[in-house]
């Protein structure tokens, strides 16, 4: 079944909607979107790595993308510079660097088209593996962090003073948020994980009143900008990462329109 | 034995330095189950920061600060809800613990506030906000309640009812409340303990001792001291009614 490189392409995408549907919520609610960036422009980082020491992919961009995470929150204490300033240097060093240390590996040949925008001819069954098997732990981790993460998320004073440990539950998150990255990177590409984080969940917010409305919508939008983007990727041989994303950035404009009728009703 | 059981939370000259600059200092209270301690002192003076040390918000403090319980519920001063999540009052009741769908009607409606409970938090007033606040405190039935402001921006005669009410709720569920306030006179009324804050304790005692304080006086000025005195006033008056001696 899973010989057809489409098929693999599609069961790969489903996986990570089904992720990126719950954390993208998170990543809008606690405006994360840039520190997203500076993981997944790390992840450039990570790819170097592993081919440098031929370790499996997704492992070495996890763990570059938790070292940048930490190097973030260690600088966040010890610098008075502001938050995007420091994730701004972060995510273009990383680039940098990584660019750099290609440059260094001129023996060996590899598509960085594909690492940037996502390959689907590239996703084998391994890497379904990777998808699926982390994809189920990401959920289950996040599931269990819930109650402390969306407490503090909507005020952090109230969740730390009826005793749900607030920074525990951030720093699980911030380490869910780099292996997101690492099982996505092969469907969207490095330039563009964060955008299938926040597209289907910026549509799911024009749809939603409840927080649980907008993790199902989320979930749906990006399924839905998978199988759209994956088909028309192969009707037009297109590269997949920008075609599922252009499906979303669809499903965001089709739903404002839901926006426009709901206040119209409203007066 | 049973006194030691009461206490709820025991601050030992605890204090807060922040960029080299004490927020408070040198301020010791306990809190005892079914008691209201008021803090009270002016802006700056540091009351939401003690409250805060008080439930383990603020870290790396000096002195010490025992917690006897785990189950508290706390108002704070200021909290903004961001539009980017959707929110119904029914969402933000069960924010820090669960709860079934009687406790969060009978927890709204002891505020005043049942008809809220499907609206979206953004669309509420700040007065219909607050006792959605004090709701969700109150819900889980805590031990410690601590309230910082919690009838700010609610109407005048909501005002007095939510302070009764918290009265009540001290007594039902025998809780601890730690009060802050800036209604001296509607506050006093209700308080066992009142702590005067100005980056140190300038006085402490029961509201009639703290009212004739001189410290208290030079802070608020004599007119606050009448405010009290007027409340006091009027309890020698009611005890005048029992053939107690009259004053004026």
């Amino acid at each position: 079944m899973f010989d057809d490189f489409f098929i693999r392409a599609l069961v790969a995408g489903i996986g990570v909607a089904f992720v990126t549907g719950p954390l993208g919520c998170f990543v809008v609610w606690r405006r994360l979107s840039y520190f997203g960036d500076t993981l997944a422009h790390s992840a450039l980082l990570g790819v170097t790595m592993a081919l440098a020491f031929e370790i499996n992919i997704a492992i070495s961009i996890f763990i570059i993308s938790s070292v940048i995470a930490i190097i973030l929150v260690k600088l966040e204490k010890n610098t008075n510079l502001p938050g995007d300033a420091l994730l701004g240097l972060l995510a273009h060093s990383a680039l940098a660097v990584g660019l750099v240390v290609i440059g260094f590996l001129s023996f060996i040949r590899f598509d960085v088209m594909g690492l940037l925008f996502g390959d689907i001819l590239a996703v084998n069954v391994d890497d379904l593996i990777i998808i699926w098997g982390g994809g189920a732990i990401i959920l289950i981790v996040l599931k269990l962090i819930w109650k402390p993460l969306f407490a503090s998320t909507v005020n952090y004073e109230l969740a730390e003073a009826e005793g749900l440990n607030p920074d525990r539950a951030k720093a699980i998150f911030t380490i869910l948020m780099a292996a997101i990255i690492a099982i996505s990177i092969k469907i969207v590409g490095l330039l563009l994980i964060t955008g299938m984080l926040i597209i289907p969940t910026a549509m799911a917010r024009n749809l939603s009143d409840t927080p649980r409305k907008m993790v199902v919508y989320s979930i749906l939008g990006g399924l839905l900008s998978v199988l759209i983007g994956l088909f028309s990727s192969l009707e037009f041989n297109t590269p997949s990462g920008p075609s599922i994303i252009a499906a979303a950035l669809f499903l965001f404009i089709i739903s404002l329109f839901k926006i426009k009728q709901t206040i119209q009703l409203k007066n | 034995m049973s006194e030691e059981n009461n206490i709820l939370v025991k601050l030992n000259n605890v204090g807060l330095l922040r960029n080299k600059k004490w927020l408070v200092k040198g301020v010791s209270l306990t809190v005892e189950r079914g008691q209201i301690v008021t803090l009270i002192g002016p802006n700056g003076s540091g009351k939401s920061t003690t409250a805060k040390i008080a439930i383990g918000i603020h870290k790396n403090i000096e002195g010490k600060v025992e917690k006897f319980t785990n189950k508290i519920g706390y108002v704070p001063q200021k909290i903004s809800i961001d539009w980017t999540l959707p929110l119904r009052v029914n969402d933000f009741m069960v924010l820090t613990e669960n709860l079934s769908d009687e406790a969060i009607n009978e927890a709204l409606s002891l505020t005043g506030a049942e008809h809220l409970k499907h609206k979206s938090l953004g669309n509420l007033s700040g007065g219909e906000f607050q006792r959605v606040l004090l709701a969700r405190a109150v819900s889980k039935k805590p031990e410690l309640l601590v309230l910082d402001e919690p009838v700010q921006g609610v109407d005048f005669t909501g005002e007095i009812a939510l302070y009764k009410l918290i009265k009540e709720i001290s007594e039902k569920l025998n809780c601890g409340i730690l009060l802050i306030s800036h209604d001296l006179h509607t506050v006093m009324s209700a308080t066992d303990f009142v702590l005067c804050l100005n980056g140190h304790v300038c006085c402490s005692g029961t509201p009639k001792d703290v009212a004739m304080n001189n410290e208290y006086k030079v802070l608020f000025g004599e007119q606050a001291s009448q405010t009290l005195s007027i409340y006091e006033h009027k309890h020698d008056h009611t005890h005048s009614d029992d053939g107690e001696i009259k004053k004026n």
